[in-house]
């Protein structure tokens, strides 16, 4: 049976990790696993001029570390993810394919100057977890606002789109189980 | 991106993989078909894969850069909207891909919230200009004469000229008597000219009074005379980039004229109360069923202006003068009426049609569209009968007495220069004669000018 392994990518707060275990079983119907002990640093794909670590990287890195691994893979950290084209990621995933990568650094009120809040922090996490694994269960962007797998470049997007996937895409994922 | 029902296309050429690869992976998430290329060559060999909505395109590159391959891709695929993407950035080299005709230009690292916009952006701009150049085509289609009915070589002549004309932008006259078809021949000018995607303006000179048309040609502005509570655009400025038609020009006032002739040779004019200059690209097509040569003779229309008007001229015949046309038209008209008024009338009996052929029509097509649509309203399908014309016979034109050749054509002679107020040349061109021979029967027939 299928699986979810998520991954701390260092530094990140393995509890944030062990929270979204719960609501992620829920929404794909699998079982998560938190692997604290797998962790590893984000440094290998950091870039000293953009102070930002390489998302792509990071996915190569897990594959690296878990080969072969038949379940799925979400490493998740707390540094700024960016791919080299773009100023930054939320995350990054392969679709169809085993490995993603999710950062919090930008989910984060204090990050734009605001008063922390950890209930929106956590929704976001949350949303951009569910997020980037489905593209690993081949989900592309959806055009239902109020389905995960809504487009979202920016916070505000986060926040505008809903916490669950849509009955298309959640079908489309049950789909790809079988 | 993926909302639409049709997949839409991005190419993305970049020297650096890593560009290309996860460019090609954020458009595939949004259910782009993502293609790539790494210099010219190849970008330039992938438009045959195309054709790509939007094509993402690095400045620099070895071999050909962005600037020029931005040139070469334009002159394949001018659709394709092109954004320009660069890690060095310069004013110079923006301005330039712009004026080159790329959609926009970006700095690298791109911000992923620009791109996306900037790319639906592009998209929306691509559909809306497919969707205009349909409607252009449309308008190009439904833009030919369907409504200049006729098959006599009158009409044809008239519907060559009119074609022939359209393709340039000179000053037309069209003559002909009252309800011929003027307008009509003037709107398809228009409408097979380039200025048909912009209006044609039509003024009825005869219909304004001389204090009301300098408003109505010129437009006022705010408080330029008691009731101008608001500034008006004139028909000129309305007919900026179209066709100006006037109509009845032969009945404007010699002060009229010489504003008309004015603002014709500058196209430039100010609105009546006000001190601005307006500037308007109009083309002008003109219609009178006046004797204009005659009214120079006696001074009442300007010389420069009547040569300023009479570039091209085309004369319209009158409906008795194309006889053959009646079936036609007449059809044309009971069909017209019998959609309008939701009536199964499909045809004209043999007697009618006779009627029809013999009458003079001195209302011209105007006339005989009168009498159909009457005739619908009296008609039980499936045909207009005789007794639902307003005329039920048409009384036999009285010859001459004298049946010889030289009877009968003293009297054609003398019906054709009265049709024509006198006018020796028009008389001559439908007798088919020049006007030295016409001078001379008029002599040997003691025909006299009443």
């Amino acid at each position: 049976m299928q699986s979810i392994k998520l991954v701390p990518v260092l530094p990140v707060p393995v509890d944030l990790l062990r929270w979204l275990a719960g609501p992620l079983a829920a929404e794909f119907g699998l079982p998560v696993h938190v692997d604290a002990a797998s962790a590893f640093d984000s440094d290998v794909a950091y870039n000293i001029s953009r102070g930002q670590s390489n998302s792509t990287i990071l996915l190569t890195e897990l594959l690296r570390v878990f080969p072969g691994h038949d379940g799925k893979l979400l490493g998740i950290t707390s540094v700024d993810l960016c791919i080299p084209v773009l100023t930054f990621v939320f995350g990054e995933a392969q679709l169809n394919g085993a490995a993603s990568v999710a950062s919090c650094c930008r989910l984060a009120e204090e990050f734009y100057g605001m008063a922390p809040n950890e209930g929106l922090f956590r929704e976001r996490m949350l949303k951009e977890a569910i997020h980037e694994l489905g593209h690993t269960f081949g989900l592309l962007h959806c055009a239902d606002f109020n389905c995960t797998m809504h487009s979202s470049t920016s916070v505000d997007d986060i926040d505008v789109k809903g916490g669950h996937l849509c009955a298309v895409c959640a079908a489309d994922v049950r789909r790809s189980l079988v | 991106m993926a909302e639409g029902k049709k997949q839409h296309t991005v190419l993305i050429v970049d020297d650096e993989f890593v560009v290309r690869d996860s460019l090609s992976k954020w458009f595939a998430q949004d259910g782009f078909r993502t293609a790539s290329a790494e210099d010219a060559p190849h970008a330039l060999k992938m438009m045959d894969s195309g054709p790509w909505d939007v094509i993402i395109l690095d400045i620099k590159m070895p071999g050909m850069d962005g600037l020029e391959l931005l040139k070469r891709l334009r002159e394949i695929d001018a659709n394709a909207q092109i954004i320009m993407a660069t890690a060095f950035a310069s004013v110079e080299s923006a301005v330039q891909a712009l004026k080159d005709g790329a959609f926009d230009y970006v700095t690298k690292p791109i911000d992923p919230d620009h791109l996306s916009h900037l790319v639906s952006n592009a998209i929306r701009q691509k559909v809306l200009t497919n969707e205009n150049t349909l409607l252009h085509q449309h308008i190009s289609e439904t833009a030919v004469s369907s409504e200049i009915v006729g098959q006599s070589p009158q009409m044809a002549r008239v519907l060559d000229l009119s074609m022939t004309v359209a393709k340039t932008d000179t000053t037309v006259m069209i003559r002909g008597e009252s309800g011929t078809g003027k307008e009509l021949i003037a709107r398809t000018i228009h409408a097979n000219s380039a200025r048909r995607y912009f209006p044609i303006i039509p003024v009825n000179c005869g219909a304004v009074s001389e204090s009301l048309l300098e408003s109505e040609l010129f437009g006022h502005e705010r408080g330029a005379f008691t009731s101008a509570q608001y500034r008006r655009k004139g028909k000129f400025e309305m007919a900026d980039g179209g066709t100006i038609f006037l109509d009845e020009i032969g009945t404007i006032s010699q002060k009229m004229q010489v504003e008309l002739l004015r603002v014709i040779e500058s196209k430039q004019f100010m609105r009546v109360g006000g001190s601005e200059t307006v500037h308007s690209d109009f083309r002008v097509i003109c219609a009178t069923n006046r004797n204009l040569e005659a009214a120079i003779a006696d001074g009442s229309f300007r010389e420069d202006l009547y040569y300023r008007l009479n570039v091209f001229s085309i004369s319209v015949p009158p409906l008795r003068e194309r006889r053959v046309d009646v079936p036609q038209l007449a059809h044309f008209f009971m069909h017209k009426y019998a959609a309008v008024m939701n009536k199964n009338v499909t045809e004209i009996t043999p007697d009618t049609m006779d009627i029809l052929m013999r009458y003079d029509w001195p209302g011209n097509v105007r006339e005989l569209e009168n009498v159909i649509e009457r005739a619908m309203v009296l008609a039980v399908p499936p045909s207009i009968r005789t007794c639902d014309m307003p005329f039920q016979t048409v009384p036999k034109k009285e010859g001459p007495e004298d049946r010889t050749l030289d009877a009968i054509e003293r009297v054609h002679i003398e019906e054709m220069l009265k049709q024509n107020n006198w006018n020796i040349s028009r008389t001559a061109d439908v007798l088919d004669i020049d006007r030295v021979t016409l001078y001379n029967k008029i002599e040997k027939y003691g025909l006299k000018k009443p």
